[in-house]
């Protein structure tokens, strides 16, 4: 890390440039266009690639308002078009800028009830910050105005303060209602805030011992702390709602059981990814082969990366392949270097360009030593005599035309084979469907991938039963779930308004 | 939080609960588990059969073996105390249904626990059942008295003859499917060895035969694949799809491999386990002592 990136310089650089603009008076679009983005102070990559506290450390005051400062504040609010939950940006924004940071909050909140996980996992440069007009002159949305990095400040400074707008809108009168919300996840958290403030009486139902869900059990703790989602997710408790953790909607109870038995009058299916996809080839059974679900739910919410406290084991493995180009092999193939291992290798069949993690997520891994190889991929898995892996064939690959999804098609070269020695793969190929609770409502229309079906509302084929998030989606992003979860809480709210109690 | 009402121990390591669990008794069906985790935090996510529920009483029981670090900490759980976590019911259910030829039940050690309300829904259906039940020795035989009050005939086998035939389950097994009585149906829910050659006994009679696996589990429902097997030559999932399979389509070597995955880790876990059960055990002493 050199000198000027270091915590300490940014926080000088920015206190520096606060002064003197605030000198200036009122400033002009070509004032705004001059201030430079302002970095995100980090951990080193050396120190950070051996610990699991978070990655990037936060804005420090001064950045967060210098950073506000560069919004053009445009009229027609491009931004708020880009974000899924429709956050009002340049107002946020312009009150950070004034150093009025309770209410800049309080203006997120209105929108969002997870700041703090979004302003750190969004991925701002497709959404927000791909319509953000200073961006766009730049020709760069990486260097558009970083709206999440000051989202997450004031979200950050928020909780810590425990500002009264953390609690959101006064709770309105009982509609009278009840709704039930499957899974903790992004999506369920979201529509369980929005029903709430509408004044409908939610439960939500957790299957596993934390809630969450992908927040919890996927994304590591050194890009976003599980004490900080426990948070976030427990502040819908001052909403009035009630979350009931291990219990597995489709076994503990049906949803049949949910509206016929129990009371309910909606329920909003947001359970998540479902069974990992493997690749087929020889050699997957082997001991030391992982789907990154396995290894990072082992990791994040079993906490096994802290070997001398956590029953439950993490593999050990000196030398690591993680085959897929997503977040989600990014995530693991960090985790595998912190988890001890001294070689980490991303294998990708295309090229970084084609790669569908975020840029910040593959610098942040490329920074702390992970190997990418790309037009690769594994055609067998070899183990030892005791069923141990000890290698992987892989095969070389070169970009075709464009197929569907609009990337170049990887064409495999024949009569390239290669050998990578490593003990252990994680797989990180993306999810199924799960079937738990599609297979015990057959009312449910599903594609053929078991996806179920909605409409623009979120509204499923069976009366008073909505859906959203990746078991609508496949495989989705965080704030993607959450505009379901919101579309999803509309969509519940007009049809609870039609039932007339 | 879980309450234990019940706790027995039914020989050394072998102990028997009744948990507190009414969503979970009145939703389980013959076959399905449990995920238990003692404690929060850093405890571990532990699939468990269940070997009995009362609806009415909203009780579900649970029987174990303390084998791993964490079935010992939940052995040193107490009547009165809680399980941090309890989530079920698991898996698909038994598929019961009215054979013409009997069914015969080989259950090894505690796989007679989860075979108990097989049998009960088995023998419900109007099925002849024929129950091999074996352990490595008397001590470790458990549910002898119950099979013998419900099935139609129950053969008990020992490693050591100290009770009953001195025999493998595999000899008697393959007696019946010789026999003029061959079964319809095999169940077999055990050590996975046993299962592997209760498998290899039935295939060349082609008696339809299903086992119950209990394979590495981290979530329990459908997302980390942690639980996979090769099926007729698919992945299947044990915690979805499972936990019965047709065992003669099962590769259980490579079952028995993975199963194998966390060996030195665990053993590593078992020995400070043992190490704070002798310090704590220590500690009592030197206070009686006083």
């Amino acid at each position: 890390m050199s000198d000027t990136t270091k915590p300490e310089s940014l926080r000088a650089v920015a206190a520096a440039l606060r002064k003197e603009l605030s000198t200036k008076g009122a400033l002009t679009p070509k004032d705004r266009r001059a201030i430079a983005q302002q970095d995100m102070p980090s951990q080193d990559a050396s120190v950070r690639r051996h610990n699991m506290n978070e990655v990037a450390l936060g804005y420090f005051e001064d950045q967060a308002v210098v950073e506000s400062l560069r919004c053009l504040g445009c009229a027609n609010k491009p931004c708020v078009s880009g974000c899924p939950v429709s956050i009002d940006i340049p107002s946020f924004l312009a009150k950070t800028a004034e150093g009025k940071f309770d209410e800049a909050y309080a203006t997120i909140r209105e929108s969002s009830m997870l700041p703090a996980i979004c302003g750190r996992v969004c991925p701002q440069e497709k959404q927000c910050m791909a319509m953000c007009t200073v961006g766009k002159a730049e020709k760069n949305p990486e260097k558009s105005v970083a709206i999440g990095r000051v989202e997450r400040f004031l979200a950050d400074r928020g909780r810590a303060q425990g500002t009264k707008a953390a609690h959101g809108a006064p709770r309105p009168k009982a509609s009278g209602f009840r709704v039930a919300i499957v899974g903790s996840g992004p999506s369920g958290l979201t529509a369980a805030a929005d029903l709430a403030r509408l004044g409908h009486d939610v439960t939500i139902y957790e299957a596993f011992h934390k809630p969450g869900g992908v927040a919890v059990y996927g994304i590591p703790e050194f890009r976003l702390p599980k004490a900080i989602v426990e948070e976030e997710a427990r502040s819908l408790e001052s909403l009035g709602v009630k979350i009931v953790c291990d219990f597995l909607v489709g076994r503990t109870r049906t949803v049949h059981d949910l509206l016929e038995k129990d009371g309910f009058n909606a329920v909003y299916i947001a359970t998540g990814a479902g069974l990992p996809k493997f690749m087929g080839i020889p050699g997957e059974d082997l001991v030391g082969v992982f789907s990154a679900n396995e290894y990072l739910t082992r990791s994040n919410l079993m906490k096994a990366y802290d070997r001398d406290n956590a029953a439950t084991p993490l593999y050990s493995a000196k030398r690591v392949a993680v085959f897929g180009g997503g977040n989600v092999a990014m995530d693991a193939a960090r985790t595998a270097l912190r988890a001890g291992a001294d070689e980490v290798r991303v294998v990708y069949r295309r090229t970084e360009a084609e790669m569908p993690a975020r840029v910040e997520e593959v610098h942040h891994a490329m920074e702390e030593g992970v190997i990418f190889d790309y037009l690769a991929n594994p055609t067998a898995i070899i183990g030892d005599e005791k069923g141990r892996v000890k290698a992987a064939v892989c095969q070389r690959y070169k970009l075709g035309e464009p197929d569907a999804s609009g990337r170049a098609k990887p064409i495999a070269i024949p009569g390239s084979e290669f050998t990578l020695e490593i003990d252990a793969c994680i797989v990180a190929l993306g999810n199924d469907s799960n079937p738990l609770v599609t297979g015990t409502t057959p009312e449910l229309n599903t594609t053929p991938r078991g996806n179920i079906i909605v409409d623009e509302h979120g509204a499923t084929s069976m009366s008073g039963v909505f859906a959203g998030g990746d078991i609508v989606q496949g495989a989705a992003t965080v704030i993607l779930a959450m505009g379901d979860g919101r579309r999803a809480a509309a969509g519940i709210d007009d049809y609870l308004k039609g039932k007339k109690r | 939080m879980t309450k234990i009402l019940r706790k027995e121990r039914l020989s050394k390591d072998v102990y028997r609960m009744v948990l507190d669990a009414p969503a979970i008794a009145r939703a389980r069906k013959a076959g399905q588990f449990v995920i238990i985790m003692p404690d929060d935090e850093f405890s571990e996510r532990v699939p468990l059969t269940i070997a009995d529920a009362d609806e009415t009483a909203g009780t579900v029981t649970i029987l174990f073996q303390a084998v791993g670090a964490t079935t010992r900490i939940l052995a040193a759980k107490e009547e009165g105390q809680s399980l941090a976590h309890l989530l079920g019911p698991l898996g698909r259910p038994t598929d019961i249904k009215k054979l013409d030829g009997g069914v015969v039940c080989v259950c090894g050690g505690i796989g007679a626990a989860p075979m108990y309300p097989i049998i009960q829904a088995l023998k419900a259906a109007g099925n002849r059942v024929t129950v091999i039940l074996g352990a490595r020795n008397e001590s470790l035989l458990v549910y002898e008295n119950e099979f013998r009050a419900l099935a139609d005939e129950l053969i008990v086998c020992t490693d050591d003859g100290s009770k009953g035939r001195k025999a493998l389950v595999t000899e008697p097994l393959k007696e019946l499917c010789e026999s003029v009585s061959k079964p319809s149906e095999v169940i077999t829910i055990g050590p996975p060895i046993m299962m592997k050659f209760c498998s290899a006994t039935t295939k060349p009679f082609g008696v339809h035969t299903v086992a119950s696996l209990n394979t590495i589990m981290v979530d329990g429902t459908g997302m980390c694949g942690g639980c996979r097997v090769t099926v007729g030559g698919k992945i299947k999932f044990v915690c979805v799809d499972g936990p019965e399979f047709d065992a003669h389509e099962v590769d259980w070597d490579s079952m028995l491999r993975r199963l194998g995955s966390y060996k030195e880790e665990e053993a590593h876990k078992c020995k400070l386990v043992e190490a704070a059960a002798l310090a704590s055990q220590a500690t009592l002493e030197k206070e009686q002592t006083k």
